[in-house]
């Protein structure tokens, strides 16, 4: 009897932030175990988990299981089945192996999640909604509740200085999950600017029309003493380089300054901004969630209004 | 191949949205649209028969209320062969864990090797319906694809994670997500708006769809809504309305008084 599960999702050798966040938190609520799942496994290093809160790290090792979410659900199944929480931290693995662990068991999801409860009455999970205009809660009418958080919505904080006792599992993967392969990997470049590290930074998003006006961002960027950044968008479009992407699956960054121009302000992006210093949003579409939550909102096009201000700026 | 491309309607973006607390579901009175997220779904099937591939047929299937109709004439000018309503009382507040299997379901009658959503819905910012179809569905899943191609019966995806970008590769019967960079969808033209209007629309009840009412619905919803508050209160921001530039002078005064220049 597993009650409370966390699965932990890792990337060479590092475990996800938001994994950690989550079982920190949950250990406050009772005893938790984490689940572990990969290829050649080091029972010491998941005993480490045990400093975020575990008690017990389930560790699922076979070749079947990497990067790919669908062999993770299969992994968990079993254990998942005899939980009364599953939960996971905020991520692209994360996510699909929750909704897909979800539809297996036929439970009950929360996504986006920020805080919950788990004890003798239930699980409770809260979210906003509506571009946070309201909080959400919700109970389950299922067992697990299956619980998936917002990112960063939990420090990644140890909780103490235990070791976990560790328990090897053998998963079994079934094909069809096991169909879809990594066949390679296009990694975000590792040099140049490190926008986490800036002051200032002058972000932009579709809302620029093209990446033929980058150069006016950088532009203000300099006037500023910044740095640019960019949205997920504008990266999937190729625009330019991931190691630029602030948000959900890019950097988290907390800068004094932050300028977002031509950016909706969609959760995805927030959830890696929204602790900056200053916010100053410039969006020409007034219904833009990023309004919400800045501290100027100059509702104006950015391509008009970021050249008057680099003006603006050199001038004083 | 058959594609069936997966949409929802949903208020519209201009629409003030709300809670009804009579029933703590989404208020969908007013306004609504096609996801704007599912026509990048739309486009990225007409672009693989574009590029030759073999496309039997494009369905656009919808589960949702009798008014989706309307969006769905969208999907049909965007260039789907045909539409699928799953539209039904019992599915009324249905929760993603009910929305999935109910979807599943109904795409199990469609023949459909390849099913495309979009990466979120606009209302719920649920993005992980397609991961949950796939498990109902038993088919490989990518999601947030953010580039495609196919060859033969095997497709090739790039996806972003939080390290970069993945190639995945998966053999059909597939279920995908679609990033909404993975295109620009183009505006249907006139003629083809017209052209919709002469389309098929299925509209089916949940029994047509094989789905077992007990699943779905607010009787079958394993997440249930037990309370909508107002987020903690924080100060609203200063709002300047720009015209032709004018507001530089009024920005710097603002960065100035806030000791960020």
């Amino acid at each position: 009897m597993a009650g409370t599960i966390v699965f932990v999702d890792h990337f060479e050798g590092s475990f996800n932030p938001n994994s950690l966040g989550v079982l920190a938190r949950a250990s406050q609520s009772g005893e938790v175990t984490a689940f572990v799942a990969g290829s050649g496994i080091d029972d010491s290093w998941a005993a480490g988990l045990g400093a975020y809160g575990a008690s017990r790290v389930l560790v699922a090792d076979d070749p079947a299981l990497g990067s790919l979410p669908q062999p993770l659900v299969d992994a968990l199944e079993p254990h998942a089945r005899e939980a009364t929480a599953v939960l996971f931290g905020a991520g692209v693995v994360s996510a699909d192996a929750a909704a897909g662990l979800a539809a297996r068991l036929g439970a009950g999801i929360n996504c986006e999640t920020t805080d919950f409860t788990i004890g003798d009455g239930g699980v409770t999970a809260v979210r906003p909604a509506l571009g946070d205009t309201v909080m959400v809660e919700s109970t389950f009418a299922s067992s697990p509740a299956v619980i998936l958080s917002r990112a960063n919505a939990f420090p990644a904080d140890p909780v103490g200085s235990g070791t976990a006792q560790v328990e090897r599992v053998q998963p079994t993967v079934q094909d069809w999950s096991a169909a879809a392969s990594l066949v390679g990997r296009e990694q975000a470049s590792r040099g140049g600017v490190d926008i986490t590290e800036a002051d200032v930074l002058v972000a932009f998003g579709r809302g620029i029309g093209g990446p033929e006006n980058i150069p006016v961002i950088q532009e203000l960027a300099s006037a500023l003493g910044g740095e640019i950044a960019a949205t997920r968008a504008v990266v999937d479009a190729g625009w330019t380089d991931y190691s630029m992407q602030v948000g959900q699956t890019g950097k988290t960054v907390s800068p004094k300054l932050y300028v977002a121009c031509g950016i909706s302000g969609a959760i995805q992006h927030k959830v890696g901004m929204a602790n900056s210093g200053v916010i100053v949003a410039i969006n020409k579409d007034v219904n833009a969630p990023i309004f919400e939550f800045a501290d100027l909102g100059v509702v104006g096009d950015a391509l008009t209004v970021v050249p008057k201000l680099t003006e603006a700026l050199k001038s004083r | 191949m058959n594609i069936a491309v997966c949409v929802k309607e949903v208020p519209s973006a201009t629409s003030a949205k709300r809670i009804d607390p009579s029933t703590n579901r989404l208020d969908r009175s007013g306004d609504s649209e096609l996801n704007p997220f599912d026509v990048h779904g739309l486009e990225e099937a007409i672009k693989l028969r574009e590029a030759g591939h073999d496309v039997g047929e494009i369905v656009a299937l919808c589960m949702g209320r009798e008014q989706a109709q309307r969006p769905l004439q969208k999907a049909l000018a965007l260039g789907a062969d045909r539409a699928v309503l799953v539209t039904d009382e019992a599915l009324a507040g249905s929760d993603i864990s009910g929305t999935a299997y109910a979807l599943a379901q109904a795409l199990e009658k469609q023949n459909a090797e390849l099913v495309i959503l979009g990466q979120q819905a606009a209302d719920a910012d649920c993005y992980v319906m397609a991961a949950a179809v796939a498990d109902h569905l038993r088919r490989p899943l990518v999601t947030q694809v953010a580039e495609l191609s196919l060859e033969g019966s095997t497709l090739r995806a790039k996806r972003q994670t939080e390290h970069g970008y993945d190639v995945i590769e998966a053999p059909l019967p597939a279920v995908i997500s679609v990033s909404d960079a993975i295109n620009t969808p183009r505006l249907p033209s006139i003629k083809a708006i017209m052209g919709a209007k002469k389309k098929p629309t299925d509209v089916v009840s949940a029994a047509d769809a094989g789905i077992d009412p007990s699943r779905v619905g607010s009787a079958g919803a394993k997440s249930v809504v037990a309370n909508v508050s107002p987020p903690p209160a924080k100060d609203s921001g200063q709002r300047i309305e720009d015209s032709g530039g004018d507001s530089a002078a009024a920005i710097v005064q603002f960065l100035s008084e806030r000791g960020v220049i």
